[in-house]
């Protein structure tokens, strides 16, 4: 393009208050074969909060390096605020202007302290001293951080940890802040805080967001979703108009939020209800407009029987203290009485600190009781005499982000780690390994001589939770198998625990953050607070407690939120719904209105 | 879960000592350093240990602090005594059998190697008990930057100190992580002999080089999209000024370093 025609353009953006404008932009990485976006345009205004969404490598992360100049586009170019990105000369302009906040909490603050960190950046672009303290308290203030300042990084929470990313940025004023899925890694909470933090920053600073992320109700926020697909951007429009379109957002390897799945649901049992709600508001101020004819008489599905005979897995008054007797102490779990059955499927859920992750490693021997025993069949694992190693055997535990532990070279051979560990023969691993591969839905003829560091990750956690199925184990726990993963691959990985539960007749326990998902699954919900078993029972039970639920700075299922809101006025449904489907069902039949 | 590892020895207290300029405290332990080389009688002991307990009831430091820094070197003590007393050739034989001999000559040398180990671990323990880590980087940066015209790295070695003194703890923490993972997989870090232990290693380490990696591929994308570009052309939020107690401290130094040189010629 000659320069005197790209400079016309560049003001012509700017009277239009674009401020990154992306023209048939193509990218690839220097090994890859194929390119990781593919003729691109886009314009984001001024002042916008965009959401990008997109499954696993669809692009989305590279788009965001090159708003930053971190990339420069193979074809095509960026421009941001008006400036060229492949102009060397403004590259800190750029930079500074655009901001990035990345996915990892622990891997981007640089210095020991907050504001050293916040300070970084200033120090980068020769902000005079004397004008540094303001600028920092400033930032800051604006992410609710102040309090922290002297803190260690070390010792702030995830969603704090991105917080102060946001301040580092914030101090350098920009007018655009790109957040390349800083919620994935963050427990509901610290997603919450962060979100929030970025729609104060856009409405009341005027600060561009560019939202990159894999949670379809964060996007439902956004002034507009941009949806990337295999490189190529293929939806533009506001959420009602993007999450109007389910079929197509499936087959991306998308969803669209759980209220736009239940008015479609309604929609279709004949009721005349837009399909574009996004928020439970939405869909209760809608229905609280209609005057349902009766009460529900869908008839009610039996609930999961009560666990009966001996228990596979007794903890009995276990207590556990890090650092006992010192200034450290600090209690993770006390006098907790719970028991296992053989077949459950138990949903732990309680929010970051509740003593989860304790837990669940007091059940293979991972960490010794303070007080209290812990029984597998009857026998306290923790006696002199008790073999921990054949335990682990018995019962395996995935830990979050299992792919952090492959190590091997193919992987066959990473799946046959723990048989091989078990010192069975060479006939007898590879026969676990094939089942071990099948029950995660792992192709081994296409994949188990390739390197495990070659794949998706979606297929990388597969491979680590093939590892440990094929030790054959008789209860399976799982810490937050899903975390990190696009909806498709969140539902691939229930699926296939499903399948294990009801097919493998493994007996599971996973913690998960994802309400309703778990809900969807469990027979049982375990409900942790500080350390202490504050609820257990099935799903309906607990989510009935909404309340408590919500106290202890739990979500509810988003039927059960709306299920809750639709009795406290006319509506005659039952108190313990906690899934679409289900909800649907008692709405239609109260409603009792004309089917079209 | 707790996890607060902190590094060095820093024992957190208000005092004068603590508030010294870092830059300065560097120096003076370095002239601190000097003091103990030039001792030529014992006289000079004397002034270094009134010394250092002065600095030491000044910065509020419990002396068993100080005297826990001297425990790991216990056997290096004994070993440079002995070594010192036994191989030192010289005259005036104190005591002799069979093959070892004990000259006055050797027990003065034994003492004074032993006294000089003592004082230099007590004297710097006191620099690291009353500076942060951190500060004590940005000092050394400081004082190390006029060198830079020579080419000597300075900003870029205190940078690197910064990040590894930010992600030890990270690492460490991910290091348990995998071998707990690694562990519920049947894997076993202490048992067999010295050939299956190190093997057992490979599960451990290939995933914390990954991490590493990751780790480090991370922070430098979060470091050049926050316009890091090296040292050149840097403004600076901590701002180090010296101030009267630093020249008082520096007076106080030098007095002692006088002392002891005029204490040689008794």
């Amino acid at each position: 393009m000659p320069q005197a025609q790209n400079d016309a353009m560049v003001s012509a953006d700017a009277e239009n208050g674009v401020c990154v404008s992306v023209r048939d932009v193509s990218f690839h990485y220097e090994d890859a074969s194929e390119n990781a976006l593919t003729d691109i345009s886009l314009d984001i205004k001024s002042g916008e909060f965009v959401a990008v969404l997109g499954h696993n490598g669809s692009g989305k992360s590279t788009l965001a390096k090159l708003i930053n100049a971190l990339y420069l586009p193979s074809d095509g170019s960026v421009f941001v605020c008006g400036i060229d990105t492949k102009n060397e000369d403004k590259l800190w302009d750029i930079r500074r202007n655009a901001g990035m906040v990345f996915q990892n909490p622990d891997n981007q603050l640089v210095a020991n302290i907050v504001e050293d960190d916040v300070a970084f950046g200033l120090e980068n672009i020769a902000v005079p001293n004397p004008e540094m303290e303001g600028r920092i308290t400033e930032a800051l203030s604006a992410v609710n951080m102040l309090a922290f300042r002297k803190y260690s990084p070390n010792m702030l929470s995830g969603g704090q940890k991105q917080r102060v990313a946001i301040a580092g940025i914030l101090a350098m004023k920009p007018r655009i802040i790109v957040m390349d899925e800083s919620t994935a890694m963050l427990d509901p909470s610290g997603r919450a805080e962060v979100l929030k933090t970025a729609q104060h920053l856009n409405k009341a600073e005027g600060i561009t967001v560019i939202w990159i992320t894999h949670f379809m109700e964060e996007a439902a926020t956004a002034d507009r979703v941009i949806v990337i697909n295999d490189s190529k951007a293929v939806m533009s429009g506001t959420p009602r108009e993007v999450f109007s379109q389910v079929d197509v957002l499936r087959s991306m390897r998308l969803d669209v939020p759980p209220m736009t799945q239940l008015c479609q649901l309604l929609s279709k049992g004949g009721m005349d209800i837009p399909t574009d709600l996004l928020t439970v508001s939405e869909v209760f101020d809608y229905l609280g407009k209609i005057k349902p004819e009766k009460a529900s008489d869908v008839e009610d599905t039996p609930d999961y029987p009560a666990p009966q005979g001996e228990a596979m897995v007794e903890l009995k008054a276990l207590s556990h203290i890090y650092a006992k007797n010192t200034p450290y102490e600090a209690v993770a779990l006390s006098d907790i009485d719970l028991s296992i059955w053989q077949g459950e499927f138990i949903g732990l859920i309680g929010h970051t600190g509740s003593g989860k992750s304790t837990l669940i490693q007091h059940l293979n021997g991972l960490e010794d009781p303070t007080s209290g025993e812990v029984l597998f069949r009857g026998e306290n694992i923790n006696d002199k005499s008790a073999d921990k190693r054949a335990l682990r055997r018995k019962v395996g535990l995935v830990f979050q982000y299992p792919e952090n532990q492959l190590f091997e070279e193919t992987v066959s051979k990473d799946i046959a780690f723990g048989p091989k560990n078990l010192g069975l023969s060479p006939d007898e691993i590879k026969e676990r390994v094939e089942y071990a591969a099948k029950m995660v839905g792992l192709n081994l003829s296409e994949l188990g001589e390739r390197s495990p560091f070659e794949l998706s990750g979606g297929q990388m956690r597969r491979v680590a939770i093939a590892g440990v199925i094929a030790m054959k184990p008789e209860l399976l726990i799982l810490d937050e198998p899903i975390a990190g993963l696009d909806p498709q691959g969140r539902d691939d990985i229930t699926d296939m625990l499903e399948n294990l539960h009801k097919e493998g007749g493994i007996t599971i326990l996973m913690v998960s953050h994802n309400m309703d998902d778990i809900a969807r699954i469990s027979t049982r919900l375990i409900v942790m607070n500080t350390g202490k078993l504050v609820m257990s029972g099935t799903p309906r039970t607990v989510f009935s407690h909404c309340d408590e639920l919500k106290a202890i700075g739990l979500n509810v299922p988003h039927a059960a939120q709306l299920a809750r809101l639709l009795r406290n006025i006319d509506w005659q449904i039952p108190a313990d719904i906690y899934d679409l489907d289900t909800l649907s069902k008692h709405i239609l039949s109260a409603w009792g209105g004309d089917r079209q | 879960m707790n996890i607060n590892i902190t590094l060095g020895q820093y024992y957190p207290a208000k005092s004068p000592i603590h508030s010294l300029d870092p830059r300065m405290k560097v120096s003076l332990t370095v002239l601190f350093m000097v003091a103990i080389f030039v001792i030529r009688n014992f006289w000079g002991y004397a002034v270094v240990a009134a010394f250092i307990l002065v600095v030491n009831r000044l910065a509020k430091v419990p002396l068993s602090f100080l005297l826990k820094g001297l425990k790991p070197l216990r056997f290096v003590l004994i070993l440079t005594f002995i070594l010192n007393l036994f191989l030192s050739v010289g005259n005036n034989v104190l005591w002799s059998w069979w093959i070892f001999t004990i000259t006055e000559d050797g027990l003065v040398n034994a003492l004074h190697f032993s006294l000089r180990l003592v004082f230099l671990v007590m004297g710097t323990s006191l620099l690291t008990l009353t500076t942060t880590p951190v500060t004590m980087t940005d000092a050394l940066e400081r004082l190390l930057s006029p060198l830079r015209k020579i080419h000597f790295p300075a900003h870029e070695l205190a940078m690197m100190m910064t990040i590894a003194l930010r992600f030890i703890p990270t690492l460490l923490e991910e290091t348990q992580k995998i071998m707990k993972a690694q562990k519920a997989r049947g894997a076993d870090f202490e048992h067999g002999n010295l050939m299956e232990r190190a093997k057992a290693l490979v599960p451990l380490l290939v995933p914390l080089f990954v991490s590493a990696f990751r780790c480090a591929t991370d922070l430098a994308n979060a470091m050049e999209a926050r316009c890091y570009h090296g040292g050149e052309n840097r403004t600076r939020y901590h701002v180090m000024k010296l101030c009267k107690t630093d020249f008082y401290a520096l007076a106080i130094t030098a007095a002692m370093l006088a002392a002891i040189i005029l204490l040689n010629a008794i």
